[in-house]
């Protein structure tokens, strides 16, 4: 634990990096209800991998965790009712990208929720289930990783032959400026993290877990570690404010000193890394039997009168949780969809939340405008904040010109889209919007290759 | 003085006799045989180097058509932009009767102009399609249509395509689109298709591609195909040119007459023509002879 006025070197990553205002507003806020709203709008692809197939139709009636989309591929991830009510229709409807995905939208009538679910608010510590029986519970729960990525948690443990996990790496950096879902969960649900941590190790087969939580929050870190004494093999590793400290590698990187080379994967070096969000929707679905249904949600921004913290259910739309905090505040520019860095402008705030939604930020013109664009100075600022190694100025010169063979030898696909090139241009150059083209071109390439 | 003039002009013209001998045989031993045909065809190709054969520029194409033709037959090649009749000098030039092949142009087929379809976001990222395609469905929120970023015409090495200030969508420019096919490659939605010129420059086509359901379609563009398929029951019953599939309408070149009698039925007009439209009643009659000097003038009044 670190006390007030002590000097410590805290462990961070050794490759680039930035530091931007951290402007968490909405820190001091406990997780608050938010009142149900008329109708849900629940997406079938809210996960990585291929979308759900809908196993109910218009007219059905639905409880709170009933099975409405059945994740069948090898990467996919169920969907449940976040609601009781009717099925109104099973329609295409725009998701955040202004794009159509298939979903299941729902008349909310009342509150009933499926009786396998456990509502009670006691802890329930002991684990009885076996390592395989916790993969089949969290792969029917449709638990994904609540980072932002959303990837489906059970395919992390199914762990191949031949591969040796020897920790288990918590992710609870929340190193994003403005979001503080994670820091309130750790500080509200302590308990019930610390068991889903147990519950992901003994999944995985391993002793060890470390949770690494950025310097920033030392109410989240107190808490934390004295809950984790009396679990032997968890440690919590308080880390250095840095940006992109929640990208997986970089946070292996910082907490174990180990690298994953590039086209690998944590497995490769022996971690399994999970978001604290996912911890606690482990801890529901195993020892509750609970769906992820439900998560918490930021609502904040420089102008807003109150930043708040929401446990929203999925496919509530976003409009509720601006009425909720008392309206869009006047000359809002942008709304966006997660974190500042990496989250997306969305088009309209009729969206529903997903499984991956962390927060919803207003930005006024000031924050939100793109400053104009000026020809690159070769300062290679952004090769310094590449926490990939990349040369960023120069892939974003050949995305531009279309030269894929030349992106694709750059290694474009490691970009982890963190967006640090872009945050630190003097110049304000879309360096990032063009890598990401360059990437999809060289993926788009590759599987076309591997199809012959 | 004299000595050093007389010693450099010997000594000069003694390595370049050497040089040349060098040469010569270097030019006798390593020489490459190459078709005289070849380049009689790259004659006659444009010098585009545009690519619209699907090959690297006119020389490429060039050993290719000559190989093809020692093959026995060239049927399929075409130049775009030199058309059939290059084509018919190049099979005269092999020896082959070439069929002559209809000539084609590119066609926008996007009705969402600024005023039909308003813009409800606004995008200030790089102005390149293919990078805003990749994040979000546009500034009018339909994810079929034309974001007149204008991807199109930087792709064209004819400068035949440009974006309309007040419409924001991109217009082919008739006389100098060599329809290569460039702009259809690049455009991330698809909305640019190569379709015959027709008889006396006459065609029909259908101005949108959205396959979302009417109301939907309505919301973001008032131009949008609904998929009503009133034109469907309009078209001639021996001719049955457009098909309706997944509330888009098509209409098929190859069978399509231009008789137009689909364009005033349709509700959004959204189906555009070349030519004058013939008006829904009285008896609607397929006007054969439109005035050439006016064609530009109807091309504008169908675009309001």
């Amino acid at each position: 634990m670190i006390k007030k006025g002590e000097v410590v070197k805290l462990k961070t990553f050794k490759l680039g990096g930035v530091h931007p205002p951290e402007n968490k507003m909405a820190a001091g806020n406990p997780i608050e209800p938010v009142t149900l709203p008329k109708r849900v709008t629940v997406h079938l692809n809210q996960h990585i991998g291929a979308p759900a197939n809908p196993v109910v139709k218009k007219g059905d009636t639905v409880k709170v965790g009933t099975l409405i989309g059945k994740g069948e591929a090898f990467i996919s991830a169920n969907i449940h009712s976040p609601v009781s009510g009717k099925v109104f229709s099973v329609d295409p409807v725009a998701d955040g990208s202004g794009y159509k995905v298939k979903s299941v939208i729902i008349d909310v009538e009342g509150d009933e929720w499926e009786e396998s679910i456990d509502r009670s608010p006691d802890l329930k510590k002991e684990i009885t289930l076996e390592p395989s029986q916790i993969v089949d519970r969290i792969k029917e729960c449709g638990i994904v990783g609540l980072g932002g990525a959303c990837f489906p948690s059970h395919v992390k443990y199914m762990i191949p032959e031949g591969k040796k996990v020897d920790t288990v790496v918590i992710n609870a950096v929340e190193c994003e400026p403005y979001l503080t879902a994670d820091d309130r969960i750790m500080i509200e649900k302590t308990e019930e993290i610390m068991i889903g941590i147990e519950i992901m190790k003994k999944a995985a087969g391993v002793e060890k877990a470390i949770v690494g939580i950025e310097a920033n929050k030392p109410e989240a870190i107190a808490k934390m570690e004295k809950a984790a004494s009396v679990y032997p093999g968890t440690i919590i590793q308080p880390l250095k404010v840095m940006y992109p400290q929640g990208a997986e590698k970089q946070l292996i990187k910082s907490v174990l000193n180990r690298e994953v080379p590039s086209g690998k994967l944590p497995l490769d070096v022996g971690c399994v890394v999970n978001n604290v969000g996912t911890a606690l929707a482990v801890y529901e679905a195993v020892q509750k039997n609970k769906p992820l249904i439900e998560r918490v949600v930021t609502v904040t921004g420089k102008k807003l009168t109150k930043t708040a913290n929401y446990m929203v259910r999925v496919g509530t739309p976003l409009s509720v949780l601006v009425e909720a905090v008392g309206g869009m505040p006047e000359g809002t520019e942008k709304v966006i969809n997660g974190g500042p860095m990496m989250g997306k402008a969305i088009p309209s705030v009729d969206i529903p939340v997903t499984k991956g939604t962390s927060g919803i930020i207003f930005m006024d013109k000031a924050e939100a405008r793109r400053k104009l664009t000026r020809n690159c100075i070769r300062c290679a600022k952004c090769v310094m904040v590449c926490p990939m190694g990349l040369e960023p100025y120069l892939l974003e010169k050949i995305a531009d010109k279309e030269r894929w063979d030349e992106v694709e030898k750059l290694a474009a696909t490691d970009c982890i889209e963190c967006g640090s090139c872009s945050y630190t241009c003097p110049s304000s150059r879309p360096l990032l919007d063009l890598i990401r083209l360059g990437k999809a071109n060289v993926n788009r390439i590759r599987w076309e290759r591997s199809k012959k | 003085m004299d000595g050093v003039i007389l010693y450099s002009v010997i000594s000069l013209g003694l390595v370049a006799a050497g040089a040349s001998m060098i040469l010569f045989f270097i030019a006798k031993k390593f020489r490459v045989e190459e078709d005289p045909r070849i380049d009689k065809v790259a004659d006659i190709l444009p010098g585009a180097n545009c690519g619209g054969c699907g090959y690297p520029g006119c020389r490429g194409f060039a050993e290719t058509l000559v190989k093809a033709a020692d093959n026995g037959s060239i049927e399929g090649f075409n130049c775009p932009p030199a058309g059939s009749e290059a084509m018919a000098q190049i099979g005269k030039v092999l020896g082959l009767e070439v069929e002559a092949s209809e000539p084609t142009t590119a066609v926008v087929r996007c009705g969402g102009t600024n005023e039909l379809a308003p813009r409800k976001t606004e995008y200030d990222g790089p102005s390149k399609c293919s990078v805003s395609h990749a994040l979000f469905s546009g500034e009018k929120g339909c994810p079929y249509g034309c974001m007149g970023l204008g991807d199109c015409v930087v792709s064209c090495s004819f400068g035949a395509i440009y974006i309309d200030e007040k419409t924001m969508l991109p217009v082919v420019i008739d006389e100098k689109c060599v329809s290569c096919g460039a702009c259809v490659k690049v455009c991330p939605r698809k909305i640019i298709e190569i379709r015959p010129v027709g008889r006396k420059s006459r065609r029909v086509w259908i101005n949108c591609m959205s396959n979302d359901k009417g109301a939907a379609a309505m919301k973001v563009c008032k131009a949008a195909c609904i998929g009503c398929g009133k034109c469907v029951k309009e078209c001639p019953e021996k001719i049955q040119a457009i098909v309706l599939d997944n509330f888009l309408a098509y209409i098929d070149p190859k069978k399509c007459i231009a008789c137009g009698k689909c364009i005033p039925v349709c509700p959004t007009k959204a189906i555009k023509a070349t030519f004058e439209p013939p008006a829904p009643k009285p008896k609607p009659k397929p006007v054969e002879n439109p005035e050439p000097e006016s064609e530009k003038k109807d091309q504008d009044e169908v675009n309001k």
